[in-house]
């Protein structure tokens, strides 16, 4: 009975202690004292990053993370002189809306943060971008695609990629006129980017003169599409279009192909990553993806900028890391505009969101990047990417357009 | 129309019997500890999505190493069956000892809110190792038995369009019912199995008949928990992708099709699944057919579900369940 006891006591305080402790530290992206007060006596400007860290866009969510850091790294010392030290504050929005929401409002309530980069999903971004509008921080997304989170007329929202509205009609261009589909089945995710890139795309297709023989939903989620891949598989389309992200595209370009649909596969910038593949596999060959997102080699300082993420994380940059590298790019730069502009001293976020809003002629190490009175950036590209075999990136056919 | 419905048909039904044949199995975990305990174990999803990762992660290390290809992937397959099933089996065990046993005597919505917590434990703890080790916890395993089979029914019929699958669909129906069949002979043939129902039916008297009432139920867990376990692994096998949310959706499904059949009825649990599978495969292909475009493939579980209350409101017990006489 005694030993019962003191076991119980015993347990009673270990779990207390580790309490306390869960208590006292830090956790992802919270304030820490310490970490305000610099050494060196100077002043922390914060950027906060919320990205998808984990969940079905976590591979890309974090390739963006590293660019953003990658850059912040290049430039801090050039804001130590200055008399500033760079911090990134990595957020997990998991995919997920209210997560994001939830985020933001931490985000906003700190005071030592300028500006965002991010969201990547687009049904993320939209809820969450009107919370950082209420607190006049400036937010970058350098991949949320859908229409919706520019044309609301926020002054503090930006993008640096180019909209489903230009990707969806370009992927319809490029099915009907180069790969001659006349009948062609839509799949979509029932997400904001996943609905809104399919609509564009079947708007495109139909005045094209294509016949949309199917248009149909999926859960995310999910591991058994069969019900819509029999469907594709009865409408015998020359086209299968999905608008969604790689952790679905995967399993359902892998199950159309196991039941003989060996015709191409089309989809949009949520389909570029190295997970579709891992998924996909073999399936893989004879699909085709646009993307807001072009090949980090295409320029000078995108070799650097690939080698320097190399040597830095020891992995290969993923398709968007360079837009996360780009986006923090033009926050810095905006920021160090509104120091300046503010007699070195420390400014307001609306004179940084200001700033970042009046960017013309950003040159990235890929993007070229000036902001129109909405917020999108006017040169913007779309690319499309074939892949002929099991291997990330696919081959890089060109720039398309609508 | 109608002819269109009967072209997929045989594609249909292949396809959802596998769903089905997953949704059977992983049903009699519910329907075992509900009718020994009248406890929903909601955490039953997640021993199923758990044995899908164990499995996984199983066969990728065996893959990994050279000999193995020596050996036919059946037998492969076999041994990750059983050293899945055990470890899942030992964990719904260690599960009951630990969080439903010291609540027996609670209010019936005490464990069945503790089975709901101990299903976000078990997605979180797997998520973190999933991410730890490989730094995303979308997991795709080795491909196993990707033999394509085509029926050519067409030559058969002109109203019927060739079926395809893989050969990992029979290799799936087939366990799954040895699964079931077996499960069936243990419970209505074995000095255990009657010993059990006999727990089912009276504990008090169970007891007083010298049976160790709680080495039964620490049983009825372990064996529903294997079963869960293993199906895990038919369905890795099957999808190839696992996430540690399979476990969640599944096994809402799951537990609807032990509903379906008739909850507490070993038979019923297997028929329910079977039925949900086919009926969700059917709604997934043809709902747009049914409705002129206005509903899609996405309204599948609608579908399903509407009919699950149609049974339930004419047939409370489930379509195998018997009705049961309230004592006054």
């Amino acid at each position: 009975m005694k030993l019962k006891k003191s076991f119980a006591l015993l347990s009673a305080s270990v779990l207390s202690i580790g309490i306390l402790a869960a208590c006292s530290s830090d956790s992802s992206g919270s304030s820490d004292s310490k970490k305000d007060v610099p050494d060196d006596g100077t002043s922390v400007i914060k950027i906060a990053a919320q990205l998808p860290l984990s969940g079905g866009s976590a591979i890309i969510g974090e390739s963006i993370r590293l660019g953003a850091q990658l850059k912040l790294e290049e430039e801090s010392e050039k804001f130590k002189e200055l008399g500033y030290t760079l911090q990134l504050e990595p957020y997990d929005d998991q995919s997920d809306p209210k997560k994001g929401v939830s985020n933001a409002n931490i985000i906003g309530a700190d005071e030592s943060i300028f500006a965002v980069v991010g969201h990547y999903n687009s049904g993320v971004a939209i809820p969450s971008s009107e919370v950082y509008d209420k607190y006049k921080l400036a937010m970058i997304t350098p991949g949320a695609t859908a229409v919706d989170v520019t044309e609301r007329g926020l002054k503090t929202v930006n993008r640096i990629v180019e909209r489903d509205d230009g990707q969806g009609p370009a992927a319809a261009k490029y099915g009907v006129e180069t790969l001659g589909a006349k009948k062609i089945f839509i799949i979509q995710d029932k997400t904001a980017f996943g609905t809104g890139v399919a609509e564009a795309f079947k708007g495109a297709a139909e005045k094209l003169g294509a016949e949309i023989v199917g248009f149909e939903g999926i859960t995310v989620g999910e591991k058994d599409f069969n019900g819509v891949v029999n469907q594709v598989l009865s409408k015998k389309p020359d086209l299968v279009y999905f608008g969604g992200i790689y952790s679905e595209a995967g399993i359902i370009i892998k199950q159309a192909r196991e039941k003989g649909i060996d015709v191409p596969f089309m989809g949009a910038d949520g389909m570029d990553s190295s997970g579709l593949v891992d998924i996909a596999g073999d399936a893989v060959k004879n699909t085709f993806i646009t993307s807001v997102a072009g090949e980090s080699t295409a320029t000078e300082a995108g070799k650097k900028f690939v080698e320097a993420y190399k040597t830095a994380f020891n992995k290969d940059a993923e398709a968007f890391s360079v837009y996360g590298y780009d986006t923090m790019g033009v926050i810095l730069q905006a920021i160090e505009t509104a120091i300046n502009d503010n007699g070195g001293k420390v400014p307001s976020r609306e004179k940084v969101a200001e700033a970042i809003r009046a960017t013309k002629d950003y040159q990235g190490a890929l993007t070229n990047v000036t902001f129109d009175e909405k917020g999108d950036n006017v040169n913007a590209k779309i690319y499309l990417y074939k892949f002929d075999e099991a291997v990330y990136p696919g081959v890089l056919e060109g720039e398309v357009t609508p | 129309m109608f002819l269109e419905m009967i072209q997929t048909l045989p594609q249909v039904l292949i396809d959802g019997l596998t769903l089905g044949a997953v949704y059977a199995v992983v049903a009699l975990g519910y329907t075992m500890v509900y009718g020994i305990l009248q406890l929903i174990n909601f955490a039953h999803g997640e021993i199923f999505m758990t044995g899908a990762f164990i499995g996984t992660a199983l066969f990728i290390f065996l893959m990994g190493m050279s000999w193995i290809t020596a050996i036919p992937q059946i037998l492969v397959l076999i041994v990750v069956l059983v050293v899945t099933a055990s470890l899942t089996g030992l964990m719904g065990m260690g599960i009951e000892r630990v969080a439903y046993r010291p609540l027996r005597k609670a209010p019936r919505l005490i464990p069945l809110i503790t089975a709901i917590g101990i299903s976000f434990i078990l997605q979180d703890v797997v998520r973190f190792i999933a991410e730890l080790s490989s730094g995303n916890y979308i997991v795709t395993g080795p491909s196993l038995f990707t033999e394509q089979i085509t029926l050519k029914l067409s030559s058969v019929s002109s109203n019927f369009n060739d079926a395809s699958f893989k050969s990992s669909f029979i290799i799936v129906l087939v366990i799954a019912i040895i699964l079931m069949v077996s499960l069936d002979y243990f419970i209505n043939k074995t000095k255990y199995g009657i010993a059990m129902r006999a727990v089912a039916l009276d504990r008090d008297t169970a007891s007083l008949m010298s049976i160790n009432v709680n080495k039964m139920i620490s049983l009825t867990f372990f064996i529903g928990s294997a079963l869960g376990g293993a199906t895990g692994v038919l369905f890795a096998v099957q999808y190839g992708t696992i996430d540690p949310f399979i476990g969640f959706i599944l096994g809402m499904k799951a537990f609807i099709a032990a509903v379906l059949g008739g909850i507490g009825n070993i038979r019923g649990a297997m028929f329910g699944g079977i039925l949900l599978g086919v009926l969700e495969m059917f709604a997934a292909a043809n709902l747009s057919l049914i409705t002129a475009g206005i509903l899609g493939a996405e309204y599948k579980d609608v579908f399903a579900f509407a009919i699950l209350i149609l049974v339930l409101i004419f047939k409370p017990e489930g379509l195998l369940g018997r009705p049961v006489a309230e004592k006054v």
